[in-house]
């Protein structure tokens, strides 16, 4: 499925600034009975954001209006757990376009660049950076650049590279994705596929 | 003399179709495995595209994340559960896939079906919509989870877009305690690389302690791969593998079986192949393992207390989050802690051999009167033999029932949900906060901790309750 392009964000943040947030957390099981791809960011940090009566719980970032904008920023290995897509889905549909985090879960990773979320992987001292700006000022803004690879807290001009393969850069920014790549080698899929002995 | 090669970089090597420059590895797949809750829309996507399934004869399909564990030969009630279920029947029958549903007799979690049908082989690629999808590493298989997405991609091409992950090697020397089984050797493993420890790194697992493992115990160790963060874990097929593989219904036969036999003796760590990570732990240090925490990586020594905030790894906040939805303290002991429910089952530890482990614990004893325990098959297979090995009449006498198989308890997507502030002892995979139930508090363990549980009414050391065999 084709998605949004993406480019430069300029955009305030959501901290969380809490470590090996899982995808049990982002999305629990219980909302994964779904066939379509609709509705996942009203049940995103289901039980973190709200109590078991459904009124929301105060203290939890997404409830505190304080905090808004298409970038979140996550605690250390971001995404572990299980593989379910749902988990970025959520994110997705909540309006996030981009997680920072000092270090990411593989599936998670994979997942959110396949439905058009950059994650984007800095230092834990840069992480720290940008927590520290939303916490002085949760209206401070920051920029992610795709084309030139970098970050930048804009209150202070600090900024930091981050990697993302070629490649998986050209969709992102283009909107495509791999299966229509992968279509157009079917020839040699299926000429390998009968060299497989099982 | 051809270059020093892992198991992996030979299993992986012989599977890529295409380089992309600068960019992943397109990696053919030989079985993709297809379960009800990742592949809707999936299967909506190829509708989207008017794009046909393009290897169905490699695509198997079952049902076990959403299906109920008791009256499976009735309608299932959860109209949303009901609508994924029929979703994978019309989308199975739609493009020619193999299905086996609720109340089909070959029906199971899906990672232990796989290996009990010989779909699982040697030298495979093999995905599934479903992180623990590396259990099928313990037969020399390249295997681990995937998204949707990639689900999408796997039914519409059969290939899978990855980056080559790097190499690592976990080898346990020694022998195992008595008492001590592969999840602990598992849950050992993880409590020393954490959670993110192998992240980026597909793992094999080395030493005597896998050479001298059932191949239960292999899937039991590989399955938890996931959890410390490596894309998957393989052990290198040996006669153990081959035995096991022998004769089931989708396993090569007669010539095949020759042919396959060749190259599958060839897959094996070259010795002077290079490894990015190399690890070595004494496995006759290992005890019986127990979680106290919000992630697997937070396990210890059931015998030990659980370690202060500056003892801990990861960030202290984090730490105390962890121990405060657990109403844990630091420098608890875990042995004596009063428990609610017993939960042995899943994709873990919910084979014939898990049975066995806690069978040999309840025998002769009773439930604990404060415990519910839900026992659960992980395939009509596992459950047939449990009735035929005469383990239900152990567990029946000893006040257990026995429910019918699917995932259950483990992710609770169906009602087998642990209530809130519950204590559960389970032999599942995760202890993430709400994943057994929303504010369930679980305890990963063996079968037989879990059986020592349920028979005491709390964490128990079980190697008080066995009688150590005598030696000679």
């Amino acid at each position: 499925m084709a998605y949004d392009k993406f480019d430069i964000l300029t955009s305030t943040a959501v901290p969380l600034p809490i470590e090996n947030v899982d995808t049990d957390q982002i999305i629990p099981a219980r909302f994964l009975k779904a066939t379509e791809r609709k509705g996942f960011g009203d049940n995103l940090f289901r039980d973190w954001r709200y109590n078991q009566d459904n009124t929301p719980k105060r203290d939890f970032v997404l409830n505190n209006p304080i905090y808004g904008g298409k970038i979140l920023v996550g605690g250390k290995n971001f995404g572990s757990g299980s593989s379910r897509e749902h988990a970025a889905w959520a994110v997705y549909d909540y309006g996030f376009r981009c997680v920072i985090s000092s270090f990411f879960a593989d599936i998670f990773r994979n997942n959110c660049l396949n439905i058009g979320v950059l994650p984007v992987q800095v230092s834990a001292d840069f992480l720290q950076k940008i927590f520290t700006a939303i916490e002085k000022d949760p209206k401070a803004e920051f920029e992610v650049n795709l084309p030139e690879q970098k970050v930048t807290i804009l209150a202070t001009g600090e900024s930091e590279p981050f990697d993302i393969n070629t490649y998986k850069k050209g969709n992102m920014t283009n909107g495509f994705d791999d299966i229509d790549y992968l279509l157009n080698i079917k020839d040699d899929i299926e000429k390998f596929a009968k060299s497989r002995p099982f | 003399m051809s270059a020093q090669k892992t198991l992996f970089d030979k299993v992986w090597d012989s599977h890529v179709v295409h380089q992309i420059e600068n960019g992943p590895e397109v990696l053919f797949i030989d079985r993709h495995m297809v379960h009800e809750v990742t592949s809707p829309v999936a299967f909506l996507g190829l509708k989207n595209r008017n794009i046909p399934v393009m290897h169905p004869e490699k695509t198997f399909a079952t049902a076990d994340h959403n299906t109920p564990t008791i009256n499976q030969h009735l309608p299932v009630a959860d109209p949303l559960s009901a609508n994924q279920l029929k979703m994978l029947e019309e989308n199975a029958k739609e493009h020619g896939i193999t299905y086996w549903g609720l109340g089909h007799e070959k029906n199971g979690i899906v990672h232990v079906v796989g290996p009990e049908y010989g779909i699982t082989l040697p030298g495979a690629t093999i995905v599934c919509g479903d992180s623990h999808t590396s259990t099928h590493g313990a037969f020399g298989a390249i295997a681990f989870g995937i998204g949707t997405s990639e689900v999408e991609m796997v039914l519409a091409t059969q290939c899978i877009m990855q980056p080559k992950p790097k190499r690592m090697r976990i080898n346990i020397t020694g022998e195992l305690q008595y008492g001590v089984t592969p999840k602990d050797v598992a849950l050992f493993i993880i409590s020393q690389l954490t959670t993110s420890g192998a992240t980026g790194y597909f793992v094999e697992y080395a030493g005597d302690v896998f050479k001298n493992m059932s191949m239960e115990g292999r899937m039991t160790v590989c399955n938890l791969s996931i959890e410390m963060g490596a894309r998957g874990g393989m052990i290198a097929p040996d006669a153990t593998t081959f035995e096991y593989i022998k004769g089931r219904e989708f396993a090569p036969k007669g010539e095949a079986w020759d042919t396959a036999m060749e190259y599958w003796e060839t897959l094996y760590t070259d010795p002077d192949a290079v490894f990015d990570k190399e690890l070595t732990f004494d496995g006759s240090s290992i005890e019986p393992m127990i979680t106290y925490g919000t992630n697997p990586g937070m396990g210890m020594g059931i015998s030990k207390d659980i370690p202060t905030f500056d003892a801990a790894q990861g960030g202290a906040s984090t730490y105390k989050k962890s121990l405060d939805y657990m109403k844990f303290g630091e420098g608890d002991k875990m042995i004596g802690k009063p428990i609610d429910y017993v939960f042995l089952g899943s994709c873990t530890n919910g084979r014939i051999e898990d049975f066995r482990a806690f069978a040999s614990v309840v025998k002769g004893r009773k439930k604990a009167s404060n415990v519910t325990a839900w026992l659960v098959p992980g395939s009509h297979k596992v459950e047939a033999a449990i009735k035929e090995e005469g383990i239900l009449d152990i567990l029946t006498e000893a006040g257990f029932e026995l429910r019918e198989p699917g995932c259950s308890a483990c992710l609770a997507m169906n009602d087998d949900k642990v209530p809130p502030g519950k204590l559960a002892v389970s032999t599942s995979n995760r202890n993430f906060e709400g994943r057994q139930g929303p504010g369930s508090r679980t305890l990963l363990a063996s079968p037989l901790v879990a059986a020592a549980a349920a028979v005491t009414g709390q964490v128990t050391d079980p190697r008080e309750l066995m009688q150590e065999p005598v030696a000679g």
